[in-house]
């Protein structure tokens, strides 16, 4: 039920955005993320936007990925969470 | 040169087949020395309902080492809903003149009864699946005429969704909308399996989306009181394979600590704005968990300035809790301690077509994503 898709906001109207879902449009309203703005990617779940999403992280990811698992016996750093100690 | 609408975040690498070659081959290097670590067997829990699909779906089970056990937690919204709390919906389908608007997933759960909200309709009940809660809140504005109710159930990320779609119902002055908010907390529901002494868990996959939410802050409990090892985690297949490599690290190391392998979406704060809007329409509750029973403030009600918009306030339903399916053995699997194929109705008297419990009927319950893709 936690199913959430990215896509990149075409449009914004008010607390409203028209979304591309690589290529379907849809409606998304932006009261949970009022600081996204029209380019921008944001995480989609049940017509609300729940996250902004950072395009060069998602690079950054991938790219630990091909590096660590490319060579054997390495495993890719989570970063670290739980916040201030 | 335009960027393709979803950019970095559907590149076909995310499940590029050599790279997963290369991290399950870590992953069975790694997980004898963390299985030595944690008694013989090392048992990590996929606390999200959309994890238990992606691992079912992705075939990864199938490559797992021996030592290890990935178990499905507590994070099915529907599976975890008490049978008192079906019992509720179902007798709100049941009111005459209502409109139920509700997720797909809710459509097939059975009530103590042979009922359920498909089932219904043949006995006249409006039930309409929608997307979004703010399809609900459209349907209220065009049949002032009818009382219309959203189903509310699910965990943080589906909570805030439902409280801003309440929001916009009140600022349109609608008098005719209403919802339920059976919602629960995960950091409480952990905290449930952890402080249970045969708990046997070692590590957990923390919900990707339920974090873009909280933040990765309200896990540190885990690492620090129970010295158990965690890690937010993506949903595709590599994310869940470097998830599952970080846990055995961490055990390996005897170093539990909250790590994040889903930074590209997941921040140690959240969404404050989902946050704040949480906090204005509910407040803390005590749910009835399926198998478990009620459990102080490890759910979400609505706050008193939003009673008015509570379905079973408005029609006087009185709750009350209700005995489970006979044989079914949800519960325990709910808390790790079973694997679907270890119920005896698994597969005979309970399958997908015909499901007796609410972990085959829910999409991404374990034992339908079990059913459906095998072990």
């Amino acid at each position: 039920m936690c199913l959430a898709v990215p896509g990149r906001i075409l449009s914004v109207r008010g607390n409203n955005a028209e979304v591309d879902f690589s290529g379907v449009k849809r409606a998304v309203s932006l009261d949970l993320v009022p600081a996204a703005r029209q380019n921008d990617y944001v995480l989609v779940h049940a017509g609300f936007a729940i996250q902004l999403l950072a395009p060069e992280e998602a690079r950054e990811t991938l790219k630990l990925f091909t590096e660590i698992f490319s060579r054997t016996g390495g495993v890719p750093p989570g970063r670290k969470g739980g916040g201030k100690p | 040169m335009k960027p393709a609408p979803a950019g970095s975040f559907c590149s076909p690498l995310w499940r590029d087949r050599a790279l997963a070659a290369a991290a399950v081959s870590e992953l069975r290097r790694l997980a004898p020395a963390a299985a030595a670590r944690a008694g013989g067997q090392i048992n990590l829990m996929e606390v999200c309902g959309t994890h238990t699909m992606a691992v079912a779906a992705s075939g990864m089970r199938g490559l797992f080492p021996k030592e290890l056990r990935m178990l499905s937690g507590p994070g099915c919204p529907v599976c975890v809903t008490s049978q008192g709390d079906i019992d509720t919906v179902l007798a709100l389908a049941l009111v005459p003149g209502v409109i139920i608007t509700t997720f797909g997933d809710m459509l097939k759960v059975k009530g103590s009864g042979s009922l359920d909200l498909n089932s219904a309709r043949e006995r006249g009940a409006d039930v309409r699946v929608v997307y979004s809660p703010l399809d609900a809140v459209a349907l209220a504005a065009a049949e002032p005429s009818r009382q219309v109710i959203f189903i509310g159930v699910g965990f943080e990320t589906t909570a805030p969704v439902i409280g801003a779609a309440v929001r916009q119902a009140r600022k349109a002055g609608l008098k005719n909308f209403s919802s339920t908010a059976f919602f629960k907390l995960v950091p409480p529901a952990l905290e449930m399996l952890l402080s249970d002494p045969e708990n046997k868990i070692h590590g957990f996959m923390l919900p990707g989306h339920v974090s873009a939410i909280i933040g990765t802050a309200p896990y540190r409990f885990i690492a620090e009181k129970y010295r158990v090892a965690c890690v937010v985690t993506g949903f595709e297949p590599l994310d869940i394979l470097a998830g599952i490599n970080i846990l055995l690290k961490q055990v390996i190391s005897g170093a539990p600590r909250v790590e994040d392998e889903y930074f590209r979406v997941v921040s140690a704060e959240g969404n404050l704005a989902a946050q704040k809007i949480m906090k204005e329409v509910f407040s803390l509750s005590t749910p009835s968990w399926r198998a478990i029973g009620p459990v102080k403030n490890t759910g979400l009600k609505f706050s008193k300035d939003y009673a008015s918009f509570d379905a079973v306030k408005r029609f006087k339903l009185k709750y009350s809790e209700a005995p489970e399916p006979k044989g079914c053995s949800c519960g325990k699997i709910l808390l790790g301690k079973a694997l679907p194929p270890d119920c005896p109705l698994f597969g005979k008297a309970c399958t997908p077509a015909n499901a007796v419990g609410p972990c085959m009927v829910s999409s991404e319950g374990a034992c339908a994503a079990w059913y459906k893709y095998g072990a």
